[in-house]
């Protein structure tokens, strides 16, 4: 580990092991705040399970689960990420420069996921109360029985957005191609423009909030019914 | 006419009364029955097998003075610290939200006095399963509900749950008369609503994104844990090699006797094998891989008595875990709440609509005044006392079998009453030196 002119503890994965790396952020005290992870090399499971205000830059792309479940940190990927980036992420925030894969934030309980680039299928899926903002596209099937939190899109969303969604908030700047069961445009209310203007600018998203579309539950699926059963 | 005689009315075999009532019943409503519990079909199980005992080529140990240990160790693979157990009986994972909050209470309980360990279910960790299970396993399942990491520390193994044996390939339920503010309130949805478990997880597809998980999992708790995944019967040689290769410290492998809180009757009596067919070809995966007793098998569904224990463990398993016989130790289905079964439409032993949150024992319900009727204190000792009873049957027919641990039971201690259960034990059939399927014949 050596320190470079910010100030920040590097840790080099080309040098260091995944375990290494995970226990030194794991255990970081109040000395150390800020990392720099050198060569992730798309390693997998990435400065995961953070409990710590700390601030960690990843200088590189990364495998699945990067940041998972994190609470408090705030981890800057300086690439693109795997598949379920911040799953389950409990608080703080995940900034990732490229691309996402598959899962990204998946049933993530608080903090905020900014994807700056695109997001592909199942983006939130059976999100918990985290927001994700995702400044390209997202793929098929996101949003997948979401429960709490927002999904803000400044581009297009794939096939089946919302799917069985339950009390989820879905933001939509671009197209949808098609809306899952039970999902519905609905009307864009001030506290909505509130809660999306502030999550764009916490998201450095260059775009205004009535460029959005709201989509939501219909509840009409949240106890069955045999009339309903087409849907299912 | 009148002195012609009348043969007896003949009750169709394929039309019963009771297939009747279902067809009325599902033309009336519309919707699959739903119930708990697991499968209620007879199917070849451990009743099916004797243990042969000691004679002139085996030597027995004295009942009650020479020692037969019952200790066994889960997740010596690759934790840090694995499980020591007093006695291979384990509890199965069951909800809060599906029991109340005083039936986990009791659970942890009686498990903790008898040296074993409780699971949780779906819907999170509570502080009385915590609280009161010396050692709790963690379960990780697709729904996710009320997951987060610092429960994933406290725990002290973590199961992740592909399949149960009530309903391989299915997915969960709680009707909306369950889900109280509490319930809710852990779940993250709202109060009131049909809350679904998902039938597979979120965020990986598969062994080889399982392996990745596991290793998450282990990054964010240090190592420590085991970690077990639990299947369901249903191609126990390859779920149990697919386990393996995926990192798993132990393996729970459920058969279709093993209940569930809700699911569709047809899913739990027509999906999935019986439990005795389901020992064998994991414990040849294990041992094919070099990993039998390297990686613990847990086998669950349809465990009632220390016989069925020791058969279990006979074939090849390392423990057993209990869920349906746990709830009738703590109270379930007794008769002295007839007379509310008989304004349920039920009766004793039969029971099985926990789902619907109104069960007179007042363990498979979140209604307070039902809640009240389970004494925690009470219901956990007859827990205790109940897996204590099994630990002792299991030792006397080990005992019987000369083993001076319930390890050393082994496959040529049994044989087997029918010709199905031989072929599924892969024991000879009783009287004879074969088995169907036995190589050389």
């Amino acid at each position: 580990m050596a320190k470079p002119a910010t100030d920040a503890l590097v840790l080099d994965m080309a040098e260091m092991e995944l375990r290494e790396v995970n226990s030194a952020l794991q255990g970081a005290s109040g000395n150390e705040t800020a990392f720099q992870l050198v060569n992730p090399r798309g390693s997998h499971a990435v400065a995961v399970g953070l409990d710590a205000p700390i601030e960690v830059t990843v200088k590189g792309s990364t495998g699945y689960y990067c940041a998972g479940m994190n609470k408090q940190a705030t981890v800057h990927v300086e690439g693109s990420v795997g598949p379920g980036v911040a799953e389950n992420m409990m608080s703080g925030t995940v900034v990732i420069d490229g691309d996402a894969s598959q899962y990204a934030g998946a049933t993530g309980h608080g903090g905020l996921l900014v994807v700056k680039g695109n997001a592909s299928s199942r983006c939130g899926i059976s999100m918990k109360g985290i927001d994700i903002v995702v400044h390209g596209n997202i793929g098929h099937m996101s949003a997948f029985m979401a429960q709490k939190g927002n999904l803000v899109v400044l581009g297009n969303a794939g096939d089946a957005l919302g799917d069985s969604l339950y009390e989820a908030r879905l933001f939509v700047r671009g197209e949808v191609k098609s809306l899952g069961a039970d999902c519905i445009e609905k009307e864009m209310r001030p506290e909505h423009l509130e809660i999306l203007a502030d999550l764009l600018d916490r998201a450095g998203a260059d775009a205004k909030p009535e460029e959005f579309k709201r989509y939501g539950s219909a509840r009409k699926l949240y106890n069955f019914n045999i009339d309903h059963a087409d849907e299912y | 006419m009148k002195d012609i005689p009348q043969t007896e009315p003949r009750q169709s075999w394929t039309f019963s009364n009771e297939t009747n009532s279902e067809i009325r019943r599902a033309a009336q409503t519309g919707i699959y029955d739903i119930r708990g519990g697991g499968a209620k079909r007879r199917v070849p199980h451990f009743d099916d097998l004797l243990f042969l005992g000691a004679s002139m080529s085996r030597y027995p140990l004295e009942g009650y003075r020479e020692k037969c240990e019952t200790g066994v160790t889960l997740g010596t693979r690759f934790a840090k610290k694995p499980i020591e157990l007093k006695i291979p009986i384990t509890i199965a994972g069951m909800s809060f939200g599906s029991l109340s909050g005083p039936a986990k209470e009791a659970l942890g309980r009686g498990a903790t006095m008898a040296g074993t360990s409780t699971t949780t279910g779906d819907g999170g960790m509570t502080e009385e399963e915590r609280g009161h299970s010396e050692k709790l396993v963690y379960q990780y399942l697709p729904s996710r509900y009320g997951m987060n990491p610092d429960d994933l520390r406290r725990a002290d193994a973590i199961e992740v749950v592909v399949g149960q044996g009530a309903k391989p390939g299915g997915g969960g339920m709680l009707l909306g008369q369950k889900i109280t503010e509490r319930v809710a309130g852990m779940r993250d949805l709202p109060v009131g609503i049909d809350q679904r478990s998902a039938c597979r997880h979120p965020d990986w597809t598969g062994p080889d994104d399982l392996e990745i998980k596991i290793l998450e999992l282990r990054e964010i708790t240090g190592w420590e844990k085991p970690i077990y995944i639990k299947v369901g019967g249903a191609r126990p040689y390859y779920d149990v090699a697919l386990s393996v290769k995926a990192g798993a410290d132990v393996i729970v492998l459920d058969g279709m006797q093993g209940g569930t809180a809700a699911t569709q009757d047809v899913f739990i009596e027509h999906v999935g094998q019986p439990t005795l067919a389901c020992i064998r070809p994991a414990v040849k995966a294990l041992q094919d891989l070099g990993m039998h007793r390297k990686v613990q098998l847990v086998v669950s569904g349809g465990i009632r008595t220390g016989a069925d224990v020791a058969k279990a463990l006979a074939l090849g398993a390392d423990a057993v875990s209990i869920g349906t016989a746990a709830l009738v130790a703590l109270g379930d289905n007794d008769p002295k709440w007839e007379d509310e079964y008989r304004k349920l439409g039920t009766t004793t032993g039969a029971y099985d609509d926990w789902h619907e949150g109104r069960d007179p024992a007042g363990i498979t319900t979140q209604d307070p005044e039902l809640m009240a009727r389970l004494d925690p204190v009470e219901a956990g000792r007859r827990l205790r006392n109940y897996l204590n009873v099994l630990t002792l049957e299991c030792q006397t027919l080990a005992r019987a079998c000369g083993k001076s641990h319930v390890h050393n039971l082994e496959p040529e201690d049994l044989c087997a009453l029918t010709m199905e259960a031989a072929a599924m034990a892969q024991v000879p059939l009783a009287g004879t030196d074969w088995y169907p399927g036995k190589p050389g014949f």
